[in-house]
């Protein structure tokens, strides 16, 4: 909704004062501290829950508690840095072979059940996009498995799932869903997918119905058949749209922990993702390696965020948008200089607007 | 235009494209076909409904079984019972308690997080100033912020400082996926509202924090009330935080509640109270669902599809 949701271009500006129209670059100093005095509390809790965190990880992962017996017998923690060592095992012996499987764990829930959400959120969008009747009534239960919480819909699974359950009862197969092995991992797929997909199909349907609908109406004249217009229309149109909502997955998939950990449960090597690795290692009192995983995720989930936004160019802050609206506010501004000022300044106001435009995009 | 302008006209020429679309025009087509392309789409209705509500739907009957006969397939509770409803609320489990410290850590959560979030995104929306991509990049970026990269560091600090056990050590590491969330929500929204009611106010002399409270603010409300339901959910459903900050049942909140129902031995796991407990939980947040669910659906996408 970019374009259409924009506010009209006197929003950027403040307060016009009459016969000397304002310009875009003028900042009053007023503004700008009103704005800091706003932003303030949030950057500064923001700080204090992400910045410090991450700073205080980086420097416990360079530790290790070395726990022994001192002189007098009693048990003692004593840190010692250790620089990289907690990151050099992460590729080495017992502890490297639990991170490397974690990791490959992580990646293919990730890929699999962003694949498979994807899929299956585009039918649904697709399906309720012919529904006129009942739309609603659709909406609301395609909402409920998005807000069953994640731990609630673990312990669900996992009484389907159970030995003797309802699912090996409908399947007629004795599969051991809920212990180590393959299954387990299926398990965790089928109810990651579950509670997901229904929020890609309604991104994706509200993507959908913007498209305005001459458009499908002129592919039909022009004998586009359904699959073509899925193809050349709804898929093209939805794509800015989709690539948000599957960046979000992504970004929500990588750090999967609370399903896993009901459905399945601590410590399975089959389904241990890197967030259940890092707060086991922590609940273990193991801080430095603990952090090192953590510190590790935490690049993983910047690695794809940055290549998915640099390399698809999904539009997640709207950026493309400021960038539209100070484009439109800047032309708006230069015919409102031409307008007011003599003849003679409107070279050199043109000349200035246009020096601002650059600034603004370079910025 | 605001986002409910766009969905009716978005539902309308939608109509007008579907109406044809999906049923294509009765002289080219035949009568037979046409139908039958209508008895698919009932029947993939049906099938998104089954497989929405199917899980849920058997979470509830399960909880309605007696003991007995949890592990009976039955479509309905054979004899009804409200069995495992009471024996999550006997005490033992003090599941009453876990609710009432999930009310509180996510009310307060929120809370916050809207205060905090109405300014910053009023800030963004309105006021001109620099590096304001820059911010709102970095508070979004924020909220793709793994969980655990915030567990890990805050657990040691919150042991140092006595804050274990506390319901500070859930709400503030709440707030590092909430008030992203409520920022970005809230900025979308107040793009949306058109400047020139506040413009028209302080040209009569309003100053800019006037025009705020007194025009932007009303207007904003419905955005402000949506943000507030997403953000509730959110902190709601949190469970890593909890469980991590938390090991004194008394104020560990519901969903670390019935993760950690057990029974008598490993292989006698009480289903049926974990189910009943899993009602109760979600119930609050289906029924804000089918009230609210234009608003939530509203606030969902309006993030995504700018």
């Amino acid at each position: 909704m970019t374009t259409t949701t924009a506010p009209p271009a006197g929003a950027q500006t403040g307060t016009p004062q009459p016969g000397r129209p304002r310009k875009r670059g003028h900042r009053s100093p007023g503004e700008g501290r009103m704005a800091a005095m706003l932003l303030s509390p949030t950057l500064l809790v923001l700080a204090l829950v992400i910045v410090y965190p991450l700073l205080s990880a980086v420097h416990q992962s360079l530790f290790r508690a070395e726990s022994g017996l001192d002189a007098d017998g009693f048990v003692s923690d004593v840190e010692s840095f250790v620089g990289l060592a907690n990151y050099a095992d992460l590729f080495v012996g017992e502890s490297g072979r639990r991170f490397l499987n974690a990791f490959a764990n992580t990646t293919f829930f990730t890929v699999t059940t962003v694949f498979l959400e994807t899929v299956l959120g585009l039918c649904l969008a697709l399906a309720m996009n012919r529904a006129f009747r009942g739309r609603s009534f659709l909406r609301a239960s395609i909402l409920v498995p998005w807000a069953v919480p994640t731990a609630v819909s673990g312990l669900l699974w996992r009484w389907i799932f159970q030995s003797d359950g309802i699912a090996n009862n409908i399947l007629g197969s004795e599969i051991l869903w809920t212990a180590e092995g393959n299954a387990s991992k299926l398990a965790v797929i089928i109810a990651e997918v579950w509670k997901t997909a229904p929020f890609i199909g309604l991104l994706v349907l509200a993507g959908m119905q913007v498209i305005p609908g001459e458009v499908y109406e002129a592919a039909r004249i022009d004998g586009a058949g359904w699959w073509r217009q899925l193809g050349s229309i709804t898929l093209p149109l939805v794509k800015p749209t989709l690539l948000v909502a599957v960046l979000f997955r992504m970004l929500d998939a990588l750090r999967m922990f609370d399903l896993p950990f009901v459905l399945i449960g601590s410590g399975k090597e089959s389904v241990e993702t890197l967030s259940m690795l890092a707060w086991d290692e922590s609940n273990q009192l193991r801080y430095g390696s603990a952090s090192a995983f953590a510190v590790m995720l935490f690049l993983y989930v910047a690695v794809v965020a940055i290549v998915f936004v640099k390399v698809l160019g999904a539009d997640v802050t709207g950026a493309k948008e400021l960038k539209l609206l100070s484009k439109k506010t800047a032309r708006k501004n230069r015919i409102a200089a031409n307008q007011a000022t003599a003849t003679a300044d409107e070279a050199t106001a043109d000349l200035s607007n246009s020096d601002q435009t650059k600034t603004e995009a370079t910025r | 235009m605001t986002i409910s302008d766009l969905r009716n006209a978005a539902a309308d020429s939608g109509a007008v494209a579907g109406s044809s679309n999906g049923t294509a025009p009765p002289s080219t087509r035949p009568k037979a076909k046409r139908t039958w392309r209508s008895y698919s789409v009932y029947a993939g209705l049906a099938l998104i409904f089954a497989y929405c509500l199917a899980p849920f739907y058997w979470m509830l009957v399960s909880s309605l079984r007696r003991t007995a006969d949890i592990f009976d397939n039955t479509l309905l509770p054979a004899p009804f019972s409200l069995e495992n409803y009471a024996k999550v609320f006997d005490g033992s489990t003090m599941f009453g308690q876990a609710l009432l410290n999930s009310l509180i850590v996510a009310g307060t959560t929120t809370t916050f997080a809207l205060v905090l979030g109405v300014f910053a995104a009023y800030a963004i929306s309105r006021l001109n100033f620099r590096f304001k991509s820059v911010i709102l990049g970095v508070i979004i970026a924020t909220s793709m912020f793994p969980g655990i990269s915030v567990v890990v560091p805050l657990l040691r600090l919150f042991t140092d400082i006595g804050w274990i056990n506390t319901y500070q050590a859930m709400i503030v590491p709440n707030l590092s996926f909430a008030i992203p969330l409520a920022v970005w929500n809230l900025t979308t929204f107040m793009k949306a509202l058109p400047f020139d009611l506040e413009e028209a106010a302080m040209i009569d002399g309003c100053t800019k924090w006037q025009a705020f409270r007194r025009v932007l603010l009303p207007l904003a409300a419905p955005g402000v009330f949506t943000t507030a339901i997403l953000t509730f959910i959110h902190s709601w459903n949190e469970f890593i935080i909890a469980l991590s900050m938390i090991n004194d049942p008394k104020i560990q909140t519901a969903t670390v509640a019935i993760s950690k129902f057990t029974g008598a031995t490993e292989f006698q796991a009480p289903f049926g109270e974990q189910m009943a407990a899993g009602v109760i939980v979600t119930v609050p947040l289906v029924i804000m669902v089918l009230i609210f669910q234009r608003r939530i659906v509203e606030g969902l996408t309006a993030g995504a599809s700018k």
